[in-house]
């Protein structure tokens, strides 16, 4: 038995919270699946019939455009029917409660609830909640976790790099508030990546971030030598006036990623970024559209991989 | 305990009775598992000049709300242009028919193509939907309580094996 409120009785995906605690044959099923997937959005038809006459939600009680169009996409790939609610705009401000939106949903049928929410938590408590027969994919709560985007970003690394077991991943930028950097650092030690490291002044790293399993770097010269894979982390502007930071000048300097500081990571090391971009803040142009960048491709790769998660829950 | 034929002799067959209704405009496809490893066989032994196709047909199965996704899903991968082609389209077991139907299906989702045929090595009965083959290795009659299976060993040779239909598993 396991208490993974992830997991269903016989220990399959029922929801996808976060990648914390997930098995290594789960997240890699996850992921072959997708290869599978990119298949699809590369052909005439990029539409396969696997979830017709589903239904998936998209609960966002927080804006965001990326995340959300590339969650209806991959439904609408499936051939599910997509419902889009921007609930910070509805009825959370009339003051119903998060349950009963829920459950108000659920009476209209839904299969799946796609969820982001600024307080971490929420997804599992919606999970925890609804029917059996439902599911729900966390798109993001709080500084919590980002499971799709974790997915998609290790899913990215292992079609450049073949191999998790000789890598050393450097995670750059601001992991204190971020809940990509939590899904990458979980779904990454799972899958055997042997150094994982950490590069932020101190000012924006959780306290103890050492029991994730990384190595904690405060300067790039050190923390980029030898590295295969950069993954940059978005430096939030708000970030800024909470006087965490001097400026965005002196952010820049000293972690923004240029070509100087890029050269000293792997001369075939690859640049990731879960967007939006800061050019100019945590990365320069230079990098972001060169030669190393692979983060339009991690879009792509993004719907490939939310497409293999919802097919995976809706069968289970 | 049942004696299966020879899955060898059945393909050298197969391959004989295919050999005059190809042409250098013919693709093949094959379907996974066992499909895709006498597609490669044809392919090559009747030196078609189209690239081998490949089908996997989870995302088309018609029992997904019963049983989910295959455990273990492939690419496909067709990289012949399918509109106007000529497919020869190829799996180990014909049984039900459903396989059939979702390969179809696949197909279409890739272009139009001018015309499909059907190749298997085994043909079982048991129809549930209006598919019939083209070419044939054998036909053979088996208790609907069973499956079988083409398996490859380490040298790539072919052999056919029966066992009991798990009732959680896939059907043919």
């Amino acid at each position: 038995m396991n208490n993974n409120p992830q997991l269903n009785k016989s220990g399959k995906l029922q929801h996808l919270l976060t990648t914390e605690g997930l098995p290594a044959p789960i997240l890699l099923n996850i992921l072959d699946t997708a290869e599978s997937f990119v298949g699809v959005t590369e052909r005439d038809v990029k539409k396969v019939p696997i979830l017709r006459g589903k239904s998936v939600f998209n609960l966002f009680f927080e804006p965001s455009t990326r995340t959300r169009t590339t969650f209806e996409i991959a439904a609408k790939r499936l051939s599910a029917d997509v419902v889009n609610l921007n609930i910070a705009a509805s009825s959370q401000s009339k003051g119903e409660t998060l349950l009963d939106t829920v459950n108000n949903l659920s009476a209209m049928h839904a299969d799946m609830f796609v969820v982001r929410h600024s307080q971490s938590g929420a997804a599992h408590l919606i999970a925890r909640h609804v029917q059996p027969e439902i599911h729900v994919i966390n798109a993001g709560d709080g500084r919590h976790a980002h499971p799709t985007q974790g997915l998609l970003d290790v899913f990215t690394i292992r079609h450049y790099k073949k191999d998790f077991r000789n890598l050393r991943v450097a995670i750059v930028g601001d992991i204190l508030h971020s809940r990509v950097a939590r899904s990458q650092i979980h779904a990454l030690t799972t899958l055997g990546v042997p150094e994982v490291r950490v590069i932020a002044p101190k000012t924006l790293l959780p306290s103890k971030v050492e029991r994730l399993g990384v190595r904690v770097f405060h300067d790039m010269a050190a923390g980029l030598k030898d590295v295969d894979v950069l993954l940059m982390l978005r430096l939030q502007n708000e970030r800024m006036i909470s006087a965490r930071l001097p400026s965005k000048e002196e952010y820049f300097k000293y972690y923004g990623l240029t070509p100087e500081k890029l050269a000293l990571a792997k001369p075939d090391a690859i640049v990731l970024h879960p967007g939006p971009m800061n050019r100019g803040v945590e990365i320069d142009s230079a990098v972001a559209d060169g030669k190393q960048s692979v983060i339009l491709p991690q879009v792509t790769f993004g719907i490939a991989v939310r497409m293999a998660v919802m097919s995976i829950l809706a069968g289970h | 305990m049942m004696l299966l034929p020879d899955a060898e002799q059945l393909l050298a067959n197969l391959t004989e009775r295919m050999r005059s209704g190809v042409a250098t405009d013919t693709a093949i496809v094959g379907i996974h598992t066992g499909g895709a490893w006498l597609a490669e066989r044809l392919h090559h032994d009747l030196k078609l000049p189209l690239p081998l196709g490949t089908l996997d047909i989870s995302f088309y199965r018609d029992d997904f709300d019963k049983i989910g996704l295959h455990a273990q899903v492939r690419p496909s991968d067709i990289s012949f242009e399918v509109e106007g082609s000529h497919i020869i389209l190829v799996d180990d077991v014909l049984y039900t028919g459903r396989t059939i139907r979702a390969a179809l299906n696949e197909l279409f989702d890739y272009g139009r193509p001018s015309s499909i045929r059907l190749a298997a090595l085994i043909d079982r009965g048991g129809r549930e939907l209006p598919i019939a083959p083209q070419y044939v290795g054998a036909t053979l009659a088996l208790p609907s309580d069973k499956m079988l299976a083409l398996e490859k060993s380490s040298t790539g040779k072919l052999s056919l094996r029966l066992y009991d239909k798990n009732p959680m598993g896939h059907e043919q």
